[in-house]
């Protein structure tokens, strides 16, 4: 296991590289001069060049990407231009707001989206499978701040149960967390039911009827645990959906995450704050996805005796 | 293939040939700001109502469809394109330059998709043709990545040996007889993924990178009306209907075409 975990961690590394390299890329290739966007562009001559200098866009390409990473392994991602707050220290001041309303998204996300995908599994077929698959094209379908909208509209101006936007206790956190689970909920229980559906039609499910055992038991038991792998990669896969959505759902609902802080940022094109906030859902996002890759290593046996093989 | 695909099918005609033929159904101009009728609800003069600036929602509804529809049309057969030809040439020459796309490919499947579609976008003035570029430089990725793992397995069929040792040229192995057996696969992975890029467009509309005012977009009706959702909630209520109905019919249709064809393609 050990050696699994060491493996994986050290496949990290090239991706890092990878990742900074084009956030590099797309920093490089932004408009504007980023040394008169700092000083303005009366500046004195001297200043500009002491400054450069400092940064570093008179070296090489090679030098000033070392540069850059050296930077952002110092927590330095610059400052904004509208404020002068460090960028990362804003990120740091918002992130646990994001993390908050990721969270409630899949506690609501994946008990249901499991659920419906059982049902509609089990139910093969029937009615009921095919509205539960009707939903979940839906929640597929629908623009989160267009949905986010209506929820608020519904919930908070007309039957006034919630309020309508804002960062605050639970209660500002429940319509968000709803809109933002949607897409990722449908993702799931789509998932769930052709895992399931293909896991039902396998020998061993068959064998273990003629035995005799209760519908209850084998699913619960023999089906579930093999319909686990999938479902838990696309709980992994669907953090980065959360991520994607929390820039249009917390704009929609005020609440102050990173996503709002992005969306910010396009508005006013404060380039170091819209970098800074995607290397850093970035990051999150491929540390999950190694997390979720070690744990399943753990939930399924196959696989670990499969490395061993190797 | 199902009633639903056909329906959908049908759905998705309907909605192009009403934004194709917009001047035609509906005699308001568009970005015609007329104060004398703003924020009136729908009724037989104004089909969906006024936003405003006294727009004809419902003119803007279908104008707009033909930006949102064509760039994500466009978008679709840009990704489509390029990771196509990727995907033929890195499936079917292997080596070094398979490895240096297949990790690019891999570089960038591995950033939250929208979030990469922003970065790429913020780097160019906003505009249509900014979104078509941002949705395309990720989405390509996908496709390269499902037509190299095909290729590789088509590589050594009889057929291509066949054609090489008639003296088929490489190039004329992968446009020739590699391509065509890619077709089928390729358009409903596209049918699959349509749906997605019609929301990555609204949403990149919507966070003010694409189309600017005063023309109309899906997107950015609803960004533009949302502070008016309770006093006048058509405004933002029309155009999302719009980008929910045509998603949630491309998504359909991709699902049908995936069991018609019946390709394996991993959610």
């Amino acid at each position: 296991m050990g050696a699994y975990l060491v493996k994986k961690l050290f496949l990290l590394i090239p991706l890092l590289f990878g990742i900074t390299l084009l956030t590099f890329i797309l920093t490089k290739a932004l408009p504007g001069d980023p040394v008169l966007s700092m000083v303005g562009e009366r500046a004195q001559p001297e200043v500009i060049e002491r400054i450069r200098n400092e940064i570093g866009t008179d070296k090489d390409v090679l030098r000033q990407y070392f540069g850059y990473i050296k930077l952002l392994l110092q927590g330095e991602f610059g400052r904004s231009y509208y404020t002068n707050r460090k960028v990362f220290e804003d990120l740091l001041l918002k992130f646990p707001n994001t993390l908050k309303l990721a969270s409630g998204a899949m506690i609501i996300a994946i008990p249901v989206g499991v659920l419906l995908g059982f049902i509609s599994a089990y139910r093969r077929e029937s009615i009921t499978d095919r509205i539960i698959t009707s939903i979940s094209v839906t929640g597929l379908s629908l623009p989160v701040f267009w949905s986010g909208l209506l929820i608020m509209l519904f919930f908070s101006l007309t039957l006034k149960i919630f309020p309508p936007s804002g960062t605050g206790d639970i209660t500002f956190l429940i319509l968000p967390s709803i809109t933002l689970s949607l897409p990722a909920l449908a993702t799931l229980a789509r998932v769930t039911r052709s895992t399931l559906i293909e896991i039902f039609d396998l020998p061993f499910v068959t064998a273990a009827r003629s035995k005799g055992i209760t519908e209850f038991k084998l699913t619960t038991i023999h089906v579930f645990k093999n319909a686990l792998i999938p479902i838990v990669t696309v709980i992994g896969l669907d953090f980065g959906s959360y991520l994607n959505g929390a820039v249009l759902t917390e704009t929609i609902f005020g609440w102050d995450g990173i996503g709002r802080f992005t969306m910010e940022g396009i508005i006013k094109r404060d380039y170091p704050v819209i970098m800074g906030c995607i290397i850093t859902c970035t990051l999150i996002f491929v540390l999950i996805n190694t997390v979720v890759d070690i744990v399943y290593h753990y939930l399924d046996p196959r696989i670990r005796l499969h490395e061993k093989s190797r | 293939m199902k009633k639903a695909g056909k329906i959908s099918i049908a759905l998705l005609v309907v909605i192009s040939l009403f934004s194709l033929f917009a001047p035609l159904i509906s005699h308001y101009d568009p970005d015609k700001i007329d104060l004398d009728t703003i924020k009136e609800p729908p009724s037989s003069k104004h089909f969906l109502g006024t936003d405003n600036k006294g727009r004809d929602i419902f003119s803007r509804v279908l104008y707009g469809g033909r930006i949102s529809i064509s760039v994500a049309l466009i978008a679709a057969c840009l990704s489509m394109g390029i990771g196509l030809i990727v995907g033929l040439c890195s499936g079917y020459f292997g080596g070094k330059i398979d490895m240096a796309i297949m990790a690019l490919v891999d570089l960038i499947l591995s950033f939250p998709s929208f979030l990469l579609a922003i970065g790429v976008s913020i780097i160019l003035p906003p505009g249509i043709y900014t979104v078509m570029v941002a949705i395309a430089a990720v989405g390509w990725a996908s496709f390269a990545r499902l037509i190299r793992g095909y290729i590789l397995t088509l590589r050594e069929a009889p057929f291509v040996e066949a054609a090489r040792s008639l003296g088929c040229s490489n190039i004329r192995i992968v446009f020739v007889h590699l391509m065509p057996q890619c077709i089928s696969l390729t358009l409903v992975m596209m049918g699959l993924k349509l749906g997605g890029y019609i929301l990555t467009e609204a949403s990149l509309s919507f966070l003010g990178l694409g189309a600017q005012p005063p023309t109309a977009t899906w997107g950015s009706m609803i960004s533009a009306n949302r502070a008016y959702i309770s006093s006048a909630p058509w405004m933002v209520f029309f155009p999302g209907l719009m980008i929910a109905i045509t998603a949630v019919c491309c998504n359909i249709m991709g699902d049908n075409l995936r069991d018609r064809f019946s390709v394996k393609i991993k959610e």
